[in-house]
């Protein structure tokens, strides 16, 4: 009912007539979050992919994750202030990827912190360049280096925000998803934002560590949450019950990986021939599946 | 008005896609005065053949082989194969000298490839007579980035070396043995007017494999090859002996000039075989 209410707010709202408010349900008290359907990211989409969102408190705003365009961030602030007149004070970024970050130029105004894991700002100025150089040819947007900005909060372990009677704790996560994976958990609620640290339907993307991912969900499943919001799928309302897929993606991949690096098997046969029996239970999996094996066979292959 | 903005797109994006496929145009009009300055070079399969994947699943690991068609006889070998990715900011890859005792010039590694590009490699006979042969790949752009997953565990492990002789040992026969480097091979390119990281590239840039003090393979190389460099090449085991690799890495202030340079480590590693 009060998603349907958020949503007609917008539709009605004269606003919404001139400039486009993304939709966002409100999941939890005072948590919106926009749920994107699955695609490759393209010049149809621009990139606008990512479950995004933001969390209200008493005194202000947290917005997590700003979009995959400067569009969709504009769309985003837009749509905090349909739902709130407070002020946004903080953009989290859960990690560097463009889908979640391209939106933070719509933000940036006095009073508003950027933060980060404390390893996002030089995954920035790493990828930056390279993603800034594919944006109008892939995504048709328009970026340049002031749509990447760096957090000016950096996360080094945890770290605790408060918006007024409402505590964010953030954890900052060792190489998982990515080297700079960021979660986001709402006391309040008793919610957990794990953004691309957890993937429903939409194929799991390793671009930090195999490993390391899987320690990770091994961590957190022992956790009870209420809620758990994913970077790409559905909520999770049935912890740990939710992350099971996504956990047993990664054991086979490592499992049949090890197989083949004692068979001594090279990287290029891997890629054609481990974890295929997962395809149907994924989509996105030919985009994505023989670059999860790549990354993760060169991880692997250091083990002793 | 979908349908019709979809059939506007297609259009715009004919002549990019035809461009793309067979875009000759850094190669005819940079990289073949710059490499091979007055030379004629044939194309063809006939000496050697590049394989590498249509689409690059991870732009910062493109597996890449060059396969050759003759053998490393002592009167006729491959003496050189250079490779080199058309459209990367710093296209040249390696040089690679190979021996008679190589027993068999086929190299496979791991590149770079920033975007939609030819892959070349040319081959130069102990006569002096230079062969191409080239692929096609697609970038697979998305969320990756040619750097490197986790640069700080390749950091930890800077200098690790591995081999393995996965196919097994063929006395007197040419036999394939891997070479695993853990070294980050940071290519500099970062935007460092932002957040003000260091631009300084750090990468490998001479190896050189020897078996029983011979050499087998000898490598310039660069930015282009991956993070945690990884070779397979050939040897002849004949006798009882020692497999060594050398090599030493290096920092440059630019990604894309190698003027202004500082020399870092070097470093060795040996590895017992007896067929």
């Amino acid at each position: 009912m009060r998603l349907l209410l958020v949503w007609l707010g917008f539709c009605l709202s004269p606003v919404s007539w001139a400039l486009p408010v993304l939709q966002v349900a409100e999941v939890a008290p005072g948590v919106f979050v926009h749920i994107s359907a699955h695609h490759w990211p393209d010049r149809e989409n621009h990139g606008e992919i990512a479950n995004i969102g933001f969390i209200v408190g008493d005194s202000c705003v947290a917005v997590i994750d700003s979009g995959g365009s400067p569009q969709q961030g504009m769309a985003l602030r837009r749509a905090v202030k349909k739902v709130t007149a407070k002020p946004v004070c903080y953009v989290i970024n859960t990690h560097v990827h463009p889908d979640h970050i391209y939106g933070n130029s719509a933000f940036k105004a006095p009073g508003v912190r950027f933060v980060g894991h404390h390893k996002l700002a030089r995954a920035m100025a790493t990828r930056g360049p390279h993603y800034l150089s594919k944006a109008d040819e892939l995504l048709d947007i328009r970026v340049g280096p002031d749509n990447i900005i760096p957090p000016d909060l950096q996360v080094k372990e945890s770290m605790t925000l408060n918006l007024g009677n409402r505590e964010l704790q953030l954890t900052a996560h060792p190489s998982a998803h990515t080297d700079n994976d960021l979660s986001v958990y709402d006391k309040n609620t008793d919610t957990l934002w794990l953004a691309d640290l957890l993937f429903l339907e939409h194929i799991p993307v390793i671009d930090g560590s195999i490993r390391g991912w899987l320690k990770e969900l091994e961590r957190l499943e022992k956790n009870q949450y209420k809620l758990v919001i994913p970077g790409h799928g559905r909520l999770v309302r049935d912890w740990p019950a939710g992350l099971q897929a996504h956990k047993a993606y990664l054991e086979q991949l490592a499992a049949e990986i090890r197989i083949m690096l004692k068979q001594g098997k090279t990287l290029e046969y891997a890629v054609d021939h481990v974890g295929l029996s997962a395809r149907q239970l994924w989509r996105l999996f030919e985009e994505f599946h023989r670059k999860n094996v790549t990354i993760a066979f060169a991880e692997l292959e250091w083990e002793d | 008005m979908k349908m019709l903005r979809k059939f506007a797109f297609l259009i715009a994006l004919l002549p990019l896609a035809a461009l793309a496929e067979d875009d000759d145009s850094t190669w005819n009009n940079v990289l073949k005065s710059q490499f091979f300055a007055g030379k004629t070079i044939a194309e063809s399969n006939e000496v050697i053949e590049l394989d590498a994947p249509y689409r690059a699943e991870d732009p910062a690991i493109v597996p890449v082989k060059v396969i050759s068609k003759i053998p490393q006889g002592k009167d006729k070998y491959i003496k050189k194969i250079w490779v080199l990715v058309d459209k990367n900011p710093f296209p040249f890859v390696g040089e690679f000298e190979f021996f008679p005792e190589s027993g068999k010039a086929d190299l496979a590694m791991r590149v770079r490839v920033n975007t939609y590009s030819n892959i070349r490699a040319i081959a130069e006979t102990n006569d002096g007579q230079l062969t191409m042969s080239k692929k096609f790949v697609k970038a697979s752009g998305g969320c990756s980035a040619p750097v490197g997953a986790d640069l700080d565990e390749a950091m930890k492990r800077l200098g690790k070396v591995k081999f393995r002789l996965d196919e097994g040992l063929k006395s007197g026969q040419p036999t394939e043995a891997q070479l695993m480097i853990s070294h980050p091979n940071l290519t500099g390119m970062q935007m460092d007017q932002m957040t003000r990281y260091v631009r300084k590239s750090h990468f490998i840039d001479q190896l050189k494999v020897s078996f029983n003090n011979k050499p087998v393979l000898k490598a310039k190389i660069d930015i282009a090859i991956s993070a945690d460099p990884n070779f397979r090449f050939y040897f002849v085991p004949d006798q009882p002996g020692e497999l060594k690799a050398e090599f030493s890495d290096i920092s440059c202030e630019s990604p894309t000039s190698r003027k202004v340079c500082d020399k870092g480590a070097s470093y060795s590693q040996q590895y017992a075989v007896s067929p």
